[in-house]
């Protein structure tokens, strides 16, 4: 249209003003955006960065392998197995329960496996979940093969713990397991492996005390994942070092005799080197495979072992406290002897009891021994005797004699549990019960019995400090990391040499001298003759009634109200080197139940083998052969250091 | 002045027209379309051949439609700008029965190799319209209410098909777009508020209609609304593209974190990263420094073709120059804003810089427009 130049003009002014005001409209805008931008990227910029960060950078841990457990000539006792298995992660699954029915068609999932998958999966929808471990190499490569058919699924290979020598350790070393939240729960910094799902921690023993050598330190690894969360690169890696290895003082072909030995009774035997306290064996019998617990123990298998009457899972050796009975008596005379309250030929009339009051303390022999002196009280371990020398020493002599020999006293041992036996004395009784002590209870003392306890480790120790005259300590760790660990200082315990030369004479006697306690399990070999002393402790009280009617024979009454069985020992008694205790639980005699194992056992110790049959009295050789036949032992070979599943 | 005033012996003419281009204005072009070669090539993880060459082709297209545009006269463009208006509404109703459906939404025919937006295409052709009109309008009449009436159906029809398709972002873009042109063409101020104040009380009732059977506006639309007030209410469902986009651009920081080095976007956390979102990238890789920087190429691409339409006599060039830069504005600012959380995300891309079909080529012609008005503008 035509248009005028007036109208012209109006209408470029217009325009102008119009577009002014739009361009400072705009620029306001500009303004506001610049502002935005500067807020986001200047002011904010460290914590978007940080958020960038998490976004997109992972770090993973790297769980260092396990610190193995050697025994004392270098066998491995624990070690490490490959352990293929398949983990999910929620996240990315999408459906887990479709994944998890796929994954089912090719390898075989329990319902606990699914179930427990399914919870812990919800708890941390972003962390690897373990579904199943400990497959065989065709399940997971079958899996391996379908992975991209199943989303989230990825399938790893791993370190699991192996104990190759099984029972033989499941008590000194205890096992490993998942961590807990019970585990968590105790700790107040936990280390981050522990968010690594199911990484094993030791749960008992040596695998629990040593837990902070074993365990060794996390590596990691830092990935970019892209927002779906697959791994784009490895940025970094830094590899863990793995856990320290350790070598303890067991020999394991010995720790494998001695729990072929033990059987499936109801019993402890511990062998202490005398000259150095190296334990070369500590056996608890019956015993369990704790590759179950490893592997995650079943509900039936875990029912079986917790309602058998044998206790399998208590470790007796350490845990178990016993009245030590008439091994006990050493105790009682080197504390009357070193008091001078008795000397080394004095003699005591035995009756067959003992009157204090009306009440009348009974001899096991019910006919008497006669006039006895100390080598006759232990060699036929007449109570009488004890009865006597104890009432004239006191308790309190007592007690303290105890504890120079280790009873009553807690070994700092990386076991689980150890129990610190007791040596009573009057101040105990009056802390524990308010009650006085009374000359009665001097009496049950003076025998091993009523409330004095002692472990086995404890009895095997005394055995120990009699044939040394020195205060030996007992050692479990040889060696952490290649570094040993210094045997302990074994001072002089101060006593009488004539003194504990007569008692030892007196433990010569008990297993070589026919009239003996363990006449009938000396070894005859003189350069390994052994020097002992048997114990029974009653689990019960003879009542008048059985008395009267005579005592009741062990064999008689159910298994768990028989006489504890007990026989320390030491060997070579010209030079002796181990000392062995042995405690059988409900055995019955221990002269007939924990002498002929002890003896074996240090006989086995002495030869490092089964030893030739000629240190055995010639009448029992051919028994003894049969026994060793029906004994099943490791191979020449030993453990293999660990194995990979079938 | 109208053009038949024009004293066409000063007009020039032939390849000596290549002389009188805005040349500022085509280097600024280039220059921001080359930060979107540099950013494609980026998010593609080095790669030219995903996005960066396709889109060096289109921008070769489009220049030379710029060029060719150019150099026809403006006065030619003017007479055509009712054609080209009732084409791109033929097309926008065409594609309401025979186009392809992409991310949810009716927007592209297919023609052969081509893909045409008709959105993209109504976007200029209802800036040449009205321009047109207020320059064939009587000035006095201009805030006449029968001739406001007149260029609110011209917008509000292809808004409404748009809006059906459903396309928020060029809805609103028609909308401003038109709107712009209407204020600068001068209707009164009288007209804008009372618009505002309506659109107040629609914004009311699009709220209201929510859950009802008359609800005006899609569901995707309402929870893109619901995410943008409140992202963190679903920072993995809706609000995941605007916690990401925030992350990428304020993990930047001043200097950002390198060319190629942006994890967002490379690590695919970014959505539409390289439409839409490319600006975050850019964001994440050059940072403050490097967003602000071509903010201000924009800006400056802002300003010349301001000062081209306030140096231009011709009203219709004036019009247009302002239209077409006013709808440039506004693609940068609702895409900047949208991304930097200062609006809900509607699917407008970064002018010249996101990879996408037919835009780049149409606004490359929409500046051949401007030039052709600044070349033929009389002297």
């Amino acid at each position: 249209m035509r248009r005028s130049p007036r109208d012209s003009q109006e209408s470029h002014r217009k325009i102008s003003r119009r577009a002014l005001l739009l361009t400072s409209v705009q620029a306001v805008l500009v303004g506001t955006l610049a502002f935005r931008m500067r807020y986001l990227q200047v002011d904010q910029a460290d914590e978007f960065r940080l958020l960038a960060e998490e976004n997109s950078i992972k770090i993973r841990l790297l769980p260092p392998a396990r610190g193995l457990i050697h025994d004392r000539n270098g066998a491995v006792v624990a070690g490490n197995e490959q352990n293929y298995r398949i983990t999910i992660i929620k996240e990315d699954a999408g459906d887990t329960e479709d994944v998890l029915d796929r994954l089912g068609r090719l390898v075989p999932l329990t319902e606990e496996d699914r179930e427990r998958t399914l919870k812990e999966a919800g708890r941390t929808p972003t962390l690897p979940i373990t579904v199943a471990d400990r497959l065989s190499w065709e399940e997971f490569s079958r899996v391996a093969v379908n992975a991209p058919a199943l989303p989230g699924i990825t399938t790893e290979v791993g370190l699991s713990r192996f104990y190759p020598l099984g029972p033989d350790f499941a008590h000194v070393l205890g096992y490993v397991g998942p961590v807990s939240d019970y585990d968590l729960s105790k700790m107040t910094d936990p280390d981050p492996l522990m968010k690594i799902p199911r990484f094993q921690i030791g749960k008992l023993g040596v695998e629990a005390k040593l837990e902070a050598d074993l365990r060794g330190k996390a590596g990691s690894r830092r990935i970019e994942v892209n927002s779906t969360g697959r791994v784009m690169r490895e940025l970094g890696r830094k590899d863990g070092d793995p856990g320290a290895n350790v070598r303890i003082t067991i020999d394991h072909r010995l720790q494998n005799y001695v729990q072929a030995r033990l059987g499936d009774e109801s019993a402890a035997a511990v062998v202490v080197d005398v000259r150095t306290g190296d334990i070369l064996s500590i056996n608890s019998a019956p015993s369990f495979d704790p590759n179950l617990f490893v592997r995650g123990i079943s509900g039936p298998d875990y029912r079986a072992l917790t309602e058998n009457d044998h206790r399998p899972l208590a470790d007796k050796s350490v845990q178990g406290a016993y009245p030590p009975g008439s091994t006990f008596k050493m105790v009682t005379a080197l504390a009357a002897l070193e008091a001078g309250v008795i000397g080394v030929g004095d003699t005591v009339y035995c009756p067959g009891f003992t009157k204090l009051g009306n009440r009348r303390f009974h001899c096991w022999r019910r006919g008497g021994h006669g006039h006895v002196n100390l080598n006759e009280s232990l060699q036929q371990s007449c109570d009488v005797y004890y009865y006597e020398v104890a009432q004239r020493v006191g308790i309190d002599k007592i007690a303290e004699m105890a504890r120079r020999l280790g009873i009553g006293v807690r070994f700092d041992l990386p076991m689980s549990a150890i129990s610190e036996g007791l040596a009573p004395d009057k101040n105990w009784k009056r802390s524990k019960y308010g009650k006085e002590w009374l000359v009665g209870d001097t009496l049950n003392s003076g025998i091993g019995q009523g409330y004095v306890l002692a472990s086995p480790l404890q009895l095997a120790v005394m055995a120990a400090r009699i044939a040394t005259g020195r205060s030996v300590t007992p050692r479990l760790v040889r060696a952490v990391d290649g570094q040993d660990v210094p045997l302990a200082e074994t001072p002089e315990l101060g006593l009488n040499e004539n003194i504990l030369r007569a008692v030892r004479k007196g433990m010569f006697d008990v297993s070589n001298s026919r009239r003996g306690t363990a006449y009938g399990s000396r070894i005859v070999d003189d350069t390994l003759r052994m020097a002992g002393k048997t114990g029974t402790s009653q689990v019960r009280n003879i009542t008048a009634a059985e008395r009267a009617r005579g005592v009741t024979r062990n064999e008689d009454l159910p298994w768990e109200r028989r006489d504890h069985a007990l026989f320390v020992c030491f060997a070579p008694f010209d030079a002796p080197r181990y000392a062995v205790s042995v405690v059988v639980e409900h055995g019955g005699g221990g002269s007939t139940a924990a002498a002929p194992i002890a003896r074996d056992i240090v006989l086995q110790a002495l030869a490092d083998g089964l030893p030739p049959l000629t240190a055995y009295p010639e009448n029992q050789r051919s028994r003894i052969e049969a026994e060793r036949e029906k004994l099943q032992l490791l191979g020449p070979d030993g453990p293999s250091g660990g194995r990979s599943r079938a | 002045m109208s053009y038949l005033e024009y004293n066409v012996k000063t007009i020039p003419t032939g390849l000596r027209k290549v002389l009188y281009f805005n040349w500022p204005l085509v280097l600024l072009v280039a220059a921001v379309a080359a930060v979107g070669f540099l950013m494609l090539y980026s998010v593609a993880g080095g790669r030219l051949e995903v996005w960066a060459e396709p889109q060096m082709k289109r921008f070769a297209v489009g220049m030379t439609a710029m060029l060719v545009i150019g150099f026809v006269p403006i006065w030619f463009w003017r007479n055509i700008s009712a054609v080209a208006y009732l084409l791109a509404l033929l097309l926008l109703v065409a594609v309401e029965f025979f186009g392809s459906i992409g991310m949810g939404a009716q927007r592209w025919i297919e023609l052969g190799p081509l893909r045409l937006q008709p959105s993209e295409l109504m976007k200029v052709a209802l800036v040449m319209l009205l321009a047109a009109y207020y320059d064939w309008l009587d000035i006095k009449k201009t805030s006449h209410p029968l001739w406001v009436l007149i260029p609110v159906l011209i917008i509000l029809t292809p808004t409404v098909l748009v809006l059906k398709q459903p396309d928020l972002g060029t809805a609103i873009l028609l909308l401003a777009g038109g709107g712009l042109v209407m204020f600068v063409a001068g209707v009164s101020l009288w007209y804008f508020g009372t618009v505002i104040a309506l659109s107040v009380a629609l914004i009311f009732a699009v709220f209201e209609s929510r859950g009802t059977d008359w609800q005006l506006i899609e569901d995707y639309q309402f929870r893109r609304i619901d995410t943008f007030l409140d992202p963190s209410s679903d920072p993995l469902g809706a609000g995941y593209n605007i916690t990401q986009a925030q992350i990428a651009l304020g993990s930047g920081g001043w200097t950002g974190r390198g060319f190629m080095q942006g994890s967002q976007s490379r690590l695919n956390f970014l959505p539409e990263k390289h439409t839409d979102f490319i600006f975050t990238t850019l964001a994440e890789e050059f940072g403050f420094v490097g967003a602000v920087s071509l903010l201000a190429l924009y800006v400056l691409i802002l300003v010349f073709c301001v000062q081209s339409a306030l140096s231009n006599r011709d009203r219709f060039s004036s019009l247009l120059i302002l239209g077409i830069s006013g709808t440039f504005f506004l693609f940068f600012m609702v895409n900047m804003s949208m991304v930097t959380g200062l609006m809900p995300v509607v699917g407008v891309p970064l002018p010249l810089v996101s990879y996408g079909g037919t835009a780049m080529i149409i606004l490359l012609g929409a500046f051949g427009l401007v030039q052709s008005a600044h070349i033929h503008r009389p002297r």
